[in-house]
């Protein structure tokens, strides 16, 4: 029984692996073609960076993840102090349309977004992306601080202005700091979901911008060139070397996992990525 | 505590982006344009009713309910196995289900055409152990198992999460009472976790259902689904009118589907109306 269940998990690890190991392999493949292997050779590695193409891919695919995710964040804050305020009625009003790019499909986001830029005669490009992701990128911002805000003790933000506190010394010394846990996972959860958008992302942009996801879309059907294999392998190992320094550091500080509830955490922050593909 | 006025720019953001462009897409559905401006019509809901559609639609329906039960029956031993390890090994397990989702996923589908090519890397393999060859790339069967791939650890995920919350003596107040393994899964452990079952199923089905990437480059854009077709209308053929009837009939099938599971779940996730 034993050895069934850990030949089960194998199985499953390595149909979740396999093609992640072939992208990594072939990134120091010789040979241009996806079919065969022409030796080993670190000349992807060092044609990256000098490949016009990929890098600007690169630097709007990391622009407008920052962008969008802060913008997010700071609309998500602001936003959700307002919205924890509401009567009940306006309250579950907003909370239902905030859930509608949550719901929907990406296709359908991505396409009544493109059907708005035309209306209003934008020109499809960076604002256009940017506006789009910052569009999907609050609704989840702010479904991780409601709760956070809900947690906390009502009276603190009073007493705080009965001590003499002005409304806004106490939003940043006794609110901020409670709902701090919530703004770093949804703001960490939008910079991720804008990293990785691909169908939001290809029906928004336009004349010339184009983030990584889009220039391995058009490349697919040519073959993708070896260089992307090893950009993803770098951006991999560092996803990878992060995880590993972020939970030694938990995993020394046991208080430290225990107050931000980080595996709970980790289980919403994945579910919401299942929107993404 | 008056401070509800703060969330007014984000209702201003709301309308403009969220609100509006939905009813873009419904008024664009449901009008055609004529000389002097537009006209209601429901042509475009018709011509939806043409067997080709429709057979797009059963296609892209079947295919993601074939996902969904093979995540399922698959996702669900690893979600057990995985909530019955120890503590320290468990952590690095949800780490390795999480992992391959941190590398973009359009690569990680196109690694499958490497694999799964005729001269790739699984045949190559097949040939050097004297097995037939496995010729499925571009195939229904390769739309399937890429949606697999992708999906698969949102069926494990919530699955697990729900069967680690289990409280252990219920199971073995159930084995003290005289229940034997099977009889113990099937009455006490998979009734506790439907929960999870259901957002899992939830979690699988809908991306798979409106996916578009995995069926152009798996399926080599030959086997259309809803997705490929709405794609189609707005990007090469410029029919804005019936992708945007095609939207909302997505839409719809995206509620209906909802729907029918929140019937079934117990704790609604905040969204009322839905």
């Amino acid at each position: 029984m034993r050895f069934l269940k850990k030949s089960y998990v194998f199985l499953i690890f390595a149909f979740l692996y396999a093609p992640i190991l072939v992208l990594m392999i072939f990134s120091f493949n010789e040979s241009k073609s996806r079919g065969n292997w022409g030796g080993f050779t670190l000349k992807w590695y060092m044609e990256l960076l000098h490949d016009k193409q990929i890098m600007s891919a690169l630097y709007y695919t990391l622009l407008v993840a920052v962008l969008s995710s802060v913008i997010a964040t700071l609309i998500g804050i602001i936003a959700s102090i307002g919205i924890f305020n509401m009567k009940k009625l306006p309250q579950s009003i907003i909370l239902n349309v905030n859930y509608i790019p949550i719901l929907n499909p990406d296709i359908v986001t991505g396409i009544s977004l493109m059907v708005l830029f035309i209306f209003m005669k934008m020109r499809l490009g960076f604002v256009t992306l940017l506006l789009s992701h910052i569009t999907f990128n609050i609704p989840y911002v702010i479904l991780s601080i409601l709760p956070k805000l809900k947690q906390m003790n009502k009276h603190l933000y009073e007493a705080a202005l009965d001590l003499g506190a002005t409304p806004m010394v106490a939003f940043f010394k006794v609110i901020l700091p409670e709902i701090m846990p919530g703004i770093i996972t949804g703001f960490l959860l939008a910079f991720t979901l804008s990293l990785d958008d691909f169908v939001i992302s290809f029906f928004t942009t336009g004349s010339g911008v184009a983030n990584l996801s889009i220039v391995i879309y058009g490349m697919a059907r040519r073959g993708i060139s070896p260089k992307i294999n090893a950009l993803s392998t770098l951006m991999f190992l560092c996803v990878l070397m992060l995880l590993i320094i972020v939970n030694l550091r938990m995993s020394k500080d046991p208080e430290r996992r225990l107050k931000s509830g980080a595996s709970k955490e980790n289980g919403r922050y994945i579910s919401s990525i299942g929107h993404d593909i | 505590m008056k401070r509800h006025w703060l969330a007014t720019p984000y209702i201003v953001w709301m309308v403009l982006f969220i609100v509006v462009p939905m009813f873009l897409v419904l008024f664009y559905s449901v009008v055609e344009r004529t000389e002097d401006g537009y006209r209601l019509t429901a042509e475009h809901f018709h011509r939806f009713v043409d067997p080709i559609y429709i057979n797009v639609l059963i296609r892209s329906v079947v295919l993601a309910v074939i996902s969904t039960i093979i995540c399922l029956l698959a996702g669900y031993p690893m979600a057990m196995i995985l909530a019955s390890r120890e503590y320290s090994r468990k952590k690095i397990m949800y780490m390795l289900i999480v992992l391959p989702m941190w590398m973009n996923f359009l690569l990680r589908t196109y690694a499958w055409m490497t694999l799964l090519e005729r001269k790739g890397v699984i045949n190559y393999v097949l040939s050097m152990l004297n097995l037939p060859s496995l010729d499925i790339l571009y195939t229904n069967q390769a739309v399937v198992l890429g949606m697999v791939y992708n999906f698969l650890p949102f069926m494990i995920l919530p699955i697990y999460s729900v069967l680690s919350k289990i409280d252990q003596n219920i199971i073995e107040a159930a084995q003290d009472l005289g229940g034997n393994n099977f009889t113990v899964f099937r009455r006490v452990v998979f009734p506790l976790s439907l929960p999870g079952v259901l957002s899992g199923i939830t979690m699988v089905f809908m991306p798979a259902v409106t996916t578009f990437v995995i069926s152009k480059l798996l399926g080599g854009g030959q086997f259309m689904l809803i997705g490929n077709l709405i794609e189609q209308q707005f990007l090469s053929s410029g029919d804005w009118g019936f992708g945007s009837a095609l939207s909302v009939i997505m839409m719809l099938l995206i509620l209906l589907s909802m729907g029918i599971m929140s019937r079934y779940e117990q704790e609604s996730g905040g969204g009322a109306l839905w």
